[in-house]
Order: C-alpha cells, then structure tokens, then sequence
C-alpha cells in the first residue's frame, strides 16, 4: 500500500506495510540513515524526528499514520533554533561516538524552539529522553545554554 | 568547517604564515589553483608582492637514481613508511589513512594530528581515509586504550620523513641543497629566494625519492608543535550534526536484503525443530536460514539460530516475533546468577592461588592491634554501546566484502577466513564508523552471522541486532567476588594487606574449562596495588564462565578499584582518619613499583615498566591536585559527602572525587565530579576530557544501576528499562577535569577514568550516610533511591 509522506519539505512516495514504523522507513526505504536506531521502544531517543515540529520517537510512530504532516529529520531541519544548535555542537565538540546525536539535536532543537532561554533544570526535563552511552551529557548542557546565549 | 572559521586554530593567526616575510602566504584555498589547458600553475597572494605563479613540476622530466625500499617499515610501533599513511594529492589535499576504528574517543583526529603536525600540513587540507583490516598497518585492535601510546611515534616519523621527502624534492627541482629548504603549512621556500612550491605539485616528484632512515629523520621539538596537544575540532563531529557519515548499521548495498536473528536462549543452546510458517506470512519476509549451532569455546562464533531475511529490518522483526523454535537446553541451562554469587562469595571466603606476595600478612594479620575485613560484589554488565552491533555481507562466489562497526577489522577478517573456510585474501573487511563500543565491538560473531547469512541468500544483507539481542547475547564484563582484609597497628597505620579476588576470567570464552583469573586482568588493579604496607597478599580464586565473558571498558578494574578504593576508605573509617589522608598513607613515599619483584606476572598493558613505570608520585600529585580542585574537606551541608579514589590503569594516572547529596528519603544526586588525569603527553586536551567525563559518567551508570543477572542460562535484562543506564537528570550536576601538564610517554584516555568513579562514589555516598556498600548496583534497574539503614537516615536528617 502506497502512501506519499512529507519529509524534510519533500513528498517522498512509500511502499512498506502496514504500520510500519517511520524510523524503518526511513532508513531501509528511504535509505535516509541520519535518524538511528537505539531501542525501538521509545527508551533512547535515537530515532528523534519532528512531526509538526514536536519531537517524535520515529520507533513507535507508524508511518502510515503521517499522511498530512510534514517530518523532519536530522538531514533536513533548518531554522534559527536548529542552526544554534548545530554551531555550538561543532564549536564545544558535544558528540563523541555521534550515534545518539541525531536524536539529540532534534530534541535540544525542539527545545530551544520552543523556550529560548533554557534552565538546567529544563534541559534535564527535556533531554533525559535521549540516552547518550558517550556520556556527552555535560557537553550536552553546557552547548544548550550557550546555544541559549 | 575550517578552523580559521571558528577561530581556534592553533597559534590565533589564520592560516598562520611560515617562516619569514617572503614566504608569507596568506591564502591558498583550493579554489586558488589555477587550472590552464597546457600549463598547470598555482596562484597565490604574497603579502605586500606581485602575484607569484608556482610552476607546474613535471616529475617524469627529472631523472633521479632509482630508490631502494623503504627503510622505515620496522620503526617502534611497526612501519612507519609515508606512503602507507599518507597521500598528497595534485590539489593539495593530504589524506592520512587511520587504521584504528573510530568509536567516539576521536581517533580520526588524533591521528590526523599526530601525522599534520610532523609533516606541516595545512589542517584545513586534511581528510581521513579509513584502513581496511590488513596486516600491512601493525595492530589494529582498538581497544586497550592504546591507539595513541602504540603508534605515536611512528606516525611522527612517518609524517617527518614525508616533509623531509617535500623538502628534498624541492631542492631537487631548485637544484639547491636541501639544508637551504623548508617546508612550513604545505608549503617549500628557499633560502635563496622568494619562490615556493606546494605540497600537491611536489608530491610525486618526492615520492621517487629514497625513503630517509630513522636516524635521519627529525621528528619536532614539542614547543613547536602545531596541533600536536591542542584543541583541535574534531573531524567528524560536523558531519555528525548533519546526520552524515556511516555507522555499521547504516551501510547499504544495492539489492539489500535485512536480518535479524532468533539465538539460542542459553549459550550452547542448540536450534531443535523450527516452525516458520507464521514468520514467513509476515509480508516482506523473504526466507529463513539455519545457523549452525555454537560449540565450545564461544571464540567469536556466532550463537547459532535462525536468520529471518525480509525486505525491511523490521518485518523481519515481525517474522521473528512469530517464528517457532524448540530450543535445546546446553550445558549452561542451570546457570543462575544468584547462585553463583553465593558460591564465589564462598570461594573469596578460602584461600586462593597467591598471586604477588610481600612480607607475611597472615602472622601480622594475627598480631595486629585491629584488624578489619570486609567483602564486595559486583555483578555482569553489558556494553550497550548506543549503536547495537550490525553488519553487512556480500558475497559473490568468491570473494567476501563485509562492513561493520568492528574494533578489531583484523580479527574480523581472520576469524571469516577461519569459520567460513575462505582464503583470507579474498576477504575484504571495512570498518564503518563505531556508534559506541566499550569492547562490544572488539567482539566479531556479528559480522560472521552476517556473512553466512549472505552465503545462503545470494544477496547482500544486513543483520541489525536489536536492542534486546545485545543486551541478552552479549559478551558480559565479568563478575565478581572479593574480600579484603587489613591489620592496623594501634596508630592506625596498616601493616598488612590481604586482597582475594573471584571472577570467571575472560579467557574462559576461549579455552574450554578455563576458570583461573589470568595474570593480565590481575594485573588491572589487584597485584598492580600501589599500597607500601609491609605485609602484602594478592590472591585469586577459581570460577567458571557460563555465558561469554568479555572486554568491557577498563575491564577487571572495575571490580577491582571498586573493591580496593572503598576498602582504603574503610580502614581509614577504622583507624578514624581522613579518607584522603590515609589514601595519601597507603601509597607511601614516592618510589616505583614493581609487582614482578613480589611474586607477581605483571603485564603493564603491554608496555615495559622501564619506559611505564608504576610511580606512586604520580598518583599522589592526582589525589592533591583533584583535592584541592573539590575543597576537599570543606564543610558540607547536611546529607552531603565527598568521596575520593585513586587508580592507575592504561598507564594513566586518575584521582575523582564525587559529591553525592541525600535526602533522608534516600534521593541520590551528584552535585559534582572532580578529575585530575596524568597520562603523559595528551594529544588533544579538549578530546581527553570528553573522555574524562564519559568514562567517568560510565563507570556511575554502572555503580549506579548496571546489572546483568541470568535464571536458567538466559540472561534475564532486555532492553533500557531493565538493563537501566544512566540519563541526563541524573548526570553530575558540574564536572571539573584538570590535565597534568607532562611530556611523559603518552598513556591511555578512553577508558582509564571508568574504574576510579565507582568508589568514589560509595565512599561519598558513606560521608554523607554512614552507609557503607559494598555490593553493586547501588539502586539497581528498578529503584528510585538508595535504601539506607535506620542510622543512616539518621545521618543524613542531622
Ligand atoms: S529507537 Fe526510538 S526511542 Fe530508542
Ligand atoms: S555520542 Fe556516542 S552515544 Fe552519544
């Protein structure tokens, strides 16, 4: 069963199964394999896209139930926010390994869209989702508050 | 993202100029070279001159003598011969060839480093070319924390021969001598005049030239060193925030086809009937493939099974959520880890083989004022590097390409060879970029499922492991079970030391039967202890492997630092001193230490004690550096402690300190973590200190919550929630890393700050309380909090 699902501004026409989760989708029909794959049952973060913007764990959502909205992935979201945050991981070094940092930034990204002046306490709230088995969390929170300005 | 760009190139200046005003170059991008349709030149602005045009060499209208072989190929470390580490294309661009696997600790930058520096290549110019598995680049095993110790050096000799080599063919083409030439930022000048040649138009003139010895070369002086021991950004870190850049489970192929594999529950379990009717109606589930089951010793093989091969991953996750196996029970179906603990706790209890011995410890045991004993326990883990083990195969009759997230694509590339029966030459192994590993991935049974799975389909396929199949299949750190005891005299000074230690070792997953701690992991924190005690025992204990035991960062340090550090806290509880003060006690004066004078085998991860010696200066100058930088002894508010620990290991030297706060109800948190970290010379400060807080952050997920039990040979943890790790709200609040300022032999980073961050957090976790603990986890997959004794919490409401 066809469906056509906007991704990254781009209708992209798929043919997976019924309920189909996004986060294969993308990866093995889509051949997009920015978004990860860390646990697949919404624990890790990994697989973080924007649907509408809000941060969604791609592992649970089917992709047939994203007919309408539009999708967002670590090699397509652009804005004020994510630019902020793409400078100032690059500027500290925040990745190590960089395996849980596409869910990262798309969740530091919905963050900082959404309150543009973080406290630590939020970013916790926010961000202990993601798991990061580097332990770049320190990073993580110093970058997003910086990002913050 | 050049450096420039974020202004962080070492030395301020952008695109620093050379040595002297003639050469002073500001600008050579790439878009600088002028491309004509006869004649190639090279543009470039002098500062305060007339465009100066580099003429185009012509390497073929020299004649040069034929040069000999490289002299080069057995420096220290293996061969260093430039080209076999680096090409200098026509454009300039200088591309370094790493062999080591990138996981995270920056191995692609480090070695850029190492090679950019000595050959004075512009960094902007350079890119990393990932090695295949070939014995032609010496030891590829990344673990060990030992990439930059085993080939620091000839990096530098193979980057300096290559810029004396530029050097030379510059003079060649000047007819000068080279002691009139220098070269500087990819760039020759002269003394003579103001010309210059560019690294790219000198490359393949110099690579006729003969190959200097050793003794010949000259590496730099560290002062002058560029980017060796700088912050330089890492290599792939931007493409990481584009979601660019290829992990293991990342690679496609065209015609593609996905796995996953259902395994036996226990290992040895065998695959008895298979029903796959159900798996096969599953859409997009192409076919089933038997794997032949695992035998004795589990080496690298795969678990045995049934692949499901489909058109997505996760269709052939559906098929294998209906697939129907009868597993056979194995030889490890009784195995429960609770049992088990009791019975090593047993074993710690008796004495064992003596492993290092000072003095006599049982006569002063008897004799001492006070003596004090006590036992510690410490359970399996897994790696769970973020990224779960995957790997592709292709297979076209003849030849086997794979593609993995592998730490070691040498072992890989052998143990294809040995269990598909496929000459090793035909036999081609990539090492993909590593989402984590922490010795998961040092571990090739992955890639050889993958290539029988591609045997069999006669397509390329890819086999992800999911999350529940690393958590339960994997190659587990060790337990453990050890006892301690100490006799103090009536100053409280201890006078003897006994240390016992139980755990089934590594090399049970490789020699059938094999349950005797081998002197290598006795040697990661027991008979390595830098105690100046008079009476010293170090002892070991038998215990059997019953799932594969493996490498897991920093390995037996864990339990052992564990165990050591919070017993040094304990006797000094006992003798009602400082923790800090007694540690400072323990180790004694400064001198080195050599356990093999005492009985001991001693590996010293390789490296001769002569060149790394055990020098106890070092770990004191760490313990009063992190003192001072956490005020230890200051006053702490109610409920608050600061604990402290101190261990060598991967050759580097690292004290922690940790400040826990708990509330009466138990409610643990961390307010900070100091580090001070001695590991000789640091190759990129910024990198080292990511490791610093990651492998100390590991080390509290593990005391924290880590553990991996087994009931009937299968281990019982599955996915996050029951196999817990450690989440953002739960980090150190703040995190001090200081770096010993040292021009000693570089030592390991990646995994050395793992081991200390444990005790010290029990021993803060026992300021603040009065509780002591001495089994791990200390809140485990399912708590909230700590469960305190009723003294305990009376502690803390003070
Ligand atoms: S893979 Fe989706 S949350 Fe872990
Ligand atoms: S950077 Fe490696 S898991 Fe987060």
């Amino acid at each position: 069963m066809t469906k056509t699902l906007n991704i990254n501004g781009k209708d992209e026409t798929v043919d997976a199964a019924p309920g189909t989760p996004l986060l294969w989708v993308l990866r093995d029909h889509l051949k997009m394999t920015g978004t990860k794959f860390g646990c697949g049952i919404a624990q890790c973060g990994a697989c973080t896209v924007h649907v509408d913007g809000a941060p969604t764990r791609s592992c649970i959502t089917a992709h047939d139930s994203l007919e309408g909205v539009k999708v967002t992935t670590i090699e397509g979201v652009t804005g004020s926010a994510a630019d902020a945050i793409r400078e100032v991981w690059v500027k500290n070094d925040v990745p190590q390994c960089g395996y849980c940092q596409s869910g990262q930034i798309m969740a530091a990204t919905a963050l900082l869209a959404e309150n543009s002046n973080p406290s630590d306490e939020d970013i916790d709230a926010a961000m202990s989702g993601n798991i990061c088995r580097c332990a770049t969390y320190m990073s993580i929170r110093r970058a997003i508050k910086e990002a913050a300005g | 993202m050049f450096l420039h760009d974020i202004g962080i190139i070492p030395g301020g200046a952008k695109r620093s100029p050379p040595t002297s005003d003639k050469t002073a170059i500001t600008n050579l991008s790439r878009r600088g070279f002028v491309v004509g349709s006869s004649l190639f030149v090279v543009s470039v602005t002098l500062v305060g001159c007339s465009s100066y045009e580099e003429p185009k060499i012509d390497p073929d209208a020299i004649d040069l003598p034929e040069a000999g072989p490289s002299p080069l190929t057995e420096v220290k470390g293996g061969d260093a011969t430039p080209a076999l580490w680096i090409a200098i294309e026509e454009d300039g661009a200088v591309k370094i060839t790493c062999h080591r696997s990138e996981m995270g600790q920056q191995v692609w930058t480090a070695m850029a480093q190492i090679v950019a520096d000595e050959l004075e290549a512009e960094w902007d110019k350079v890119e990393i070319v990932q090695a295949e598995g070939h014995e032609r680049y010496g030891d590829q095993n990344t673990d060990g924390s030992r990439s930059v110790r085993y080939n620091f050096h000839r990096l530098r000799i193979a980057g300096a021969a290559m810029k004396q080599m530029l050097t030379e063919a510059a003079a060649v083409y000047w007819k000068m001598e080279p002691s009139e030439c220098s070269a500087a930022q990819g760039l020759v000048s002269n003394s003579k005049n103001s010309d210059t040649l560019s690294y790219g138009n000198l490359a393949k003139l110099a690579a006729r030239l003969q190959v200097p010895q050793e003794a010949d070369v000259t590496v730099k002086d560290p002062k002058d060193w560029r980017y060796i021991n700088k912050e330089i950004p890492s290599l792939t870190i931007p493409r990481i925030t584009r979601g660019e850049g290829t992990f293991g489970i990342d690679v496609d192929r065209p015609g593609m086809v996905y796995a996953v594999v259902a395994r036996p529950p226990q290992l040895f379990g065998k695959t008895g009937a298979v029903r796959d009717a159900s798996a096969l109606a599953i859409p997009g589930v192409l076919q089933t493939v038997k794997l032949p089951d695992a035998k004795p010793p589990a080496l690298f093989q795969p678990l045995g099974g049934v692949a499901i091969v489909a058109t997505d991953t996760w269709a052939a996750i559906q098929g294998r959520n209906v697939l129907e196996v009868d597993w056979i029970d194995g030889p490890n179906a009784s195995y429960d880890s609770g049992t088990f603990a009791e019975q090593m706790k047993q074993t710690a209890r008796r004495s064992g083989t003596v492993r290092r011995k000072r003095g006599n410890v049982a006569s002063d045991l008897a004799n001492a004022a006070q003596t004090i004993e006590a036992e510690y326990y410490a359970p399996h883990l897994s790696q769970s590097p973020m990224e779960p083990p995957a790997a592709t195969a292709e297979w076209d009759g003849e030849k086997l390409e794979c593609w993995a997230c592998v730490q070691d694509p040498q072992a890989t590339r052998q143990t294809l060879s040995d269990l598909l029966k496929i000459d090793k030459e035909n036999i081609t192994v990539h090492a993909t970029w590593l989402g984590g590993a922490f010795g998961r991935k040092s571990k090739p049974d992955f890639v050889v499922e993958a290539a029988l799975i591609a045997k069999e389909v006669g397509k390329p396929v890819k086999v992800t492991w999911t999350r529940e199949d690393e958590v339960r299949h994997g190659y587990y750190h060790s337990v453990s079970a050890q006892r301690l005891e100490a006799g103090l005299d009536t100053d409280g000074k201890c006078t003897s030391y006994l240390h016992r230690t139980v755990f089934p070792p590594i090399a049970s997953t490789f020699v059938p039967g094999m349950d005797v701690p081998t002197d290598g992991e006795m040697g990661l924190g027991a008979t390595d202890v830098p105690f100046a005690m008079p009476n010293l025992q170090v002892e070991s204990g038998n215990a059997k492997g019953h799932v594969r035991i493996g490498w897991l960062r920093s390995v037996s340090n864990i339990y052992h630092a564990f165990a050591v550090q919070s017993f040094a806290a304990e006797m000094a509880h006992a003798a009602g001193k400082d923790q800090k003060d007694y540690l400072l006690e323990l180790i004694g004066d400064a001198r080195t230490i050599d356990p093999n004078a005492e009985g001991a085998t001693y590996p010293n991860y390789d490296a001769s004690l002569e060149e790394y010696p055990i020098e106890t200066e070092r770990l004191t100058n760490v313990v009063n550096r992190v003192s001072s930088m956490a005020k230890w002894g200051r006053k702490m508010p109610s409920g608050h402690g600061l604990g402290i620990a101190v261990h060598r290991s991967f050759l580097s030297y690292i004290a922690t300190i940790v400040e826990v706060a708990v509330t009466p109800e138990g409610a643990l948190t961390i307010p900070g973590v100091w580090l001070a970290v001695d590991s000789g010379t640091v190759i990129n400060p910024r990198h080292a200190r990511a490791q610093m807080e990651g492998g100390t952050i590991y080390g509290l997920s593990n005391a924290l919550f880590g553990e991996i039990t087994a009931k009937n040979g299968a281990v019982v943890q599955d996915n996050f929630p029951s196999w817990r790790v450690l989440r953002m709200g739960e980090a150190p609040k703040a995190f001090e890393v200081e770096i010993v300022k040292s021009n000693s032999a570089p030592a390991g980073v990646g995994e050395p700050a793992t081991p200390p961050a444990a005790p010290a957090l029990t021993n803060a976790i026992f300021n603040a309380t009065g509780h002591r603990i001495r089994t791990l986890p200390i809140i485990g997959a399912s708590g909230s909090r700590l469960t305190l004794p009723t003294e305990a919490t009376a502690q803390v409401e003070e």
